[in-house]
């Protein structure tokens, strides 16, 4: 039951997420967009999407930090289990606090505005679910499990992070992750579902964060040979000149 | 020199009447989707007046376009690119729906489906954005005509500038139309805000487009825009600005907005110019500049070292003869009588207006003195500083001396020809008096006044040899294997339909203004071989023999 809650279900998930942004990359690059609702209402969101959002760059942050890092390389460099903890605990409740008070108003604001409300399709509701759910459990997991300790103190990077290293090493250890807390397996699973969902919801915006906008010059030329009016070239003709 | 070629339009504002038909073509011909229901691609405002969306030109509130820094260069008004990438969760500058208006329709089955009742049903004004009921307090044109009154004028940010010397008092009132369209900019901010680089200028012909499919939906374009002419479709999630009709451009047609001009106002042409020079040009310190120094952007299309570096830049020679019979370039360089709306934003507008005489027409005639008399239109334009401060606010950053200028110049043109048509002696001195020769203002006349459609729109047709690009040019294989074209396989239905193309533009108008009805031969010479049983030769299939000799 392991194997299949901790293999084979998180690498159908991967597979669907890689193999899902590949087709709509290639099919639907005019879906491909946040789907602002900004123009509906201001007030609310101008609030509540800064929060969610930069609560949520500080949680993806803790994530790569907590399960990609080795405690071996912290160690290394003289960080002692109780200072991980305190920075984690700390950065990751400011950053979970910020995210869920950005969300539940987000979320109001999708229900409570008429023009939101009715601009919000199945999938959007679905994947809010999912959403909703992965960010509470993650809120769980730090509060129960690493502040008040509920159910026994819990050190994920001795578990859970080696196995989501392995996992990605193609040498998946379910045993880990058996072992771990009812929240983090709950976390860990439904947020593959997620994973799953991804790239069929508007969460395909986030891989087009435009940082090239950094460097770019101001101003794009492209030649009228570049792009072909709204429809590519068929196959089978070659362009002359 | 980097020589690069721009499309660009010039507006005889004197001419437009406020009817709105650019405005109802062009949205029928881009903007009747859902989605697009506020999208006006080509606007017609009354001025003074608070434009669409409302109060747009106030660039303290919106922040759109360019200004210069503490070192005298160039940045975005709105902040720059970290500044735009931190405020992305939410655009601080985005106008809502309710400063353009909330589009609805009515509810039109109550007025069948109603049961018998004492009163007659009343079609209910339905949101489109929430499907509710609603009631109807903007639109795009809720003030139209009502340029200096009091209820709302006073709110036009141009108004403002000038207002602490005026009492805008009823004696005083002035109103005109101004049709506005993207301005298609030599140096667009909409497509510096755009953080994914999906809006481009099309090196060619400088149109600036939006790329649908690399368009995030960010919103910074809507608020880079100065002028407001990008607009974010809020079912797509995409910005969508006007085209300048590029597929209809692209086969040497004007766009629909001029084409469907009833006042024939409009006029479309090349201008080259030199793409090294625009940003010294747009950062200009004193706004003032920013009307000649975008002038001398401009390159003299005659000019032999012009032609050399056009050729070698790539631009073809029927394209340079297009550039040298360009009405823009004559409206602009030549007479001088087209300046830029708002240069001080520091885009580069490319689409230029002839500002009004008749504010100060009327004036003079309300007084009963001649209104076609050179020296009581200089007298007036000297004495009418409202109208003439108010037009300089629009279009030369509040610089009243180049008004002056054009102003006096259509006066002048007036006066001569009214000399001319009234089979008295032309007088030379009009012309004079404003710089010009006795040629030259008759030349202006006629471009002006009764130039046939072939002056007013000096459009060469992007090239045959790279037909396969263009938008609208059927040469590509009529079943399409991605499921494009249309259902049927055979017969009239397949296929996709034929739109107008360079092939087929040119022989549909050689047949629309031939003589005869088709053919060679007319008439009679024609054969139906629907009707031809195979037998025999049907007379006019073949050429007539014996006819070589």
């Amino acid at each position: 039951m392991s194997v299949f809650l901790f293999v084979v279900v998180p690498y159908v998930c991967l597979t669907v997420f890689v193999a899902g942004h590949l087709w709509r990359c290639r099919y639907d690059k005019f879906g491909w967009t946040t789907r602002s609702s900004q123009l509906y209402e201001n007030r609310l969101l101008r609030i509540g999407s800064p929060l969610f959002h930069f609560g949520m760059l500080g949680v993806v942050g803790g994530h790569v930090i907590g399960l990609l890092v080795p405690q071996s390389w912290t160690d290394a460099v003289g960080i002692t289990e109780h200072m991980y903890h305190v920075a984690a605990v700390g950065g990751g409740l400011a950053a979970g606090v910020m995210t869920v008070v950005g969300m539940v108003i987000l979320i109001y604001r999708r229900r409570t505005t008429g023009p939101v409300f009715s601009a919000t399709t199945v999938m959007d509701k679905v994947m809010y679910a999912f959403l909703a759910i992965v960010i509470v459990l993650g809120m769980w997991n730090t509060i129960a499990g690493s502040i008040m300790t509920i159910g026994g103190e819990y050190n994920y990077r001795e578990g859970v992070s080696v196995w989501y290293r392995s996992f990605l090493a193609f040498q998946p250890d379910a045993a880990l992750m058996a072992n771990a807390p009812l929240g983090f397996q709950l976390h860990a699973l439904v947020a593959f579902g997620l994973f799953a969902l991804w790239p069929f919801t508007r969460l395909v915006h986030v891989f087009s964060a435009p940082v090239g906008y950094l460097t770019r010059p101001y101003i794009v030329y492209r030649s009228r040979d570049d792009q072909l009016g709204s429809h590519s070239p068929r196959r089978g003709w070659d362009r002359v000149g | 020199m980097r020589v690069m070629a721009q499309m660009a339009m010039v507006m005889n504002l004197d001419k437009c009447i406020g009817c709105h038909t650019c405005s109802v073509t062009c949205k029928q011909a881009w903007t009747n989707r859902s989605g697009t229901e506020y999208i006006w691609f080509n606007n017609v405002e009354t001025r003074p007046g608070l434009g669409y969306p409302r109060t747009y030109e106030d660039q303290e509130k919106w922040q759109g376009g360019w200004e210069l820094n503490k070192r005298g260069r160039m940045k975005l008004k709105a902040g720059g690119r970290f500044r735009k990438l931190m405020t992305i969760f939410s655009n601080p500058k985005l106008p809502s729906i309710g400063e353009y208006y909330e589009p609805w329709t009515y509810d039109y089955a109550t007025l069948t489906d109603a049961p018998a009742q004492e009163h007659s049903p009343v079609a209910r004004p339905k949101s489109l954005i929430s499907g509710k009921n609603m009631k109807i307090e903007w639109s795009a044109n809720w003030d139209d005509d009502l340029g200096g009154s009091t209820a709302n004028t006073h709110r036009d940010p141009m108004l403002k500038k000038i207002a602490d010397k005026v009492k805008f008092e009823f004696e005083q009132t002035f109103m005109f139309y101004l049709p506005r369209i993207c301005e298609h900019c030599l140096n667009p901010s909409c497509a510096a805000s755009c953080p994914s680089g999906a809006i481009y200028k099309r090196e060619e012909d400088g149109i600036v487009l939006v790329d649908q499919d690399a368009c995030r939906g960010w919103r910074m374009c809507v608020s880079g825009c100065p002028y407001k002419k990008i607009y974010f479709n809020h079912r797509t999630g995409k910005a969508e600005k006007c085209t300048f009709c590029f597929p209809r451009i692209e086969v040497g047609l004007p766009t629909v907005c001029s084409e469907t001009c009833v006042g024939r106002l409009r006029y479309i042409g090349l201008m080259l110019y030199d793409a090294d020079k625009v940003l010294a040009a747009a950062s200009t310190t004193d706004e003032h500049g920013l009307y000649e120094a975008q002038r001398d952007v401009f390159l003299d299309p005659f000019d032999p070292e012009v032609i050399r570096e056009a050729e070698k830049a790539g631009i073809a020679r029927d394209w340079i003869d297009a550039a040298q019979r360009s009405p823009i370039y004559a409206l602009i360089n030549t007479f001088k009588v087209a300046l830029p709306l708002h240069p001080e934003y520091r885009t580069m507008p490319m689409v230029w207006y002839i500002p009004p005489l008749s504010p100060v027409v009327e004036v003079v005639a309300e007084t009963g003195e001649d209104a076609e008399d050179k020296g009581n239109l200089f007298a007036a334009i000297d004495a009418l500083r409202i109208p003439i401060e108010y037009l300089a606010e629009l279009f030369t950053a509040g610089d009243v001396v180049p008004v002056d200028a054009v102003l006096k110049k259509l006066a002048a043109m007036r006066s001569y020809m009214r000399d001319i048509n009234m089979g008295r002696e032309p007088d030379a001195s009009i012309p004079a008096a404003v710089g010009m020769t006795e040629e030259e203002m008759y030349d202006m006349y006629r471009l002006l006044a009764i130039a046939k459609y072939e002056e007013r729109y000096v459009i060469p047709p992007a090239h045959a040899e790279q037909a396969h690009s263009l938008e609208e040019l059927a040469t590509e294989c009529a079943v399409s294997e991605y499921g494009g074209g249309q259902n049927d396989l055979f017969g009239e239905g397949s296929g996709a339909p034929t739109p107008i193309a360079v092939e087929n533009f040119q022989m549909l108008q050689d047949r629309q203004t031939s003589d005869s009805l088709a053919g060679p031969d007319g008439k009679k010479g024609r054969v139906n071989l629907l009707n031809w049983d195979g037998k025999g030769s049907p007379s006019g299939i073949f050429p007539p023999k014996g006819d070589d000799s």
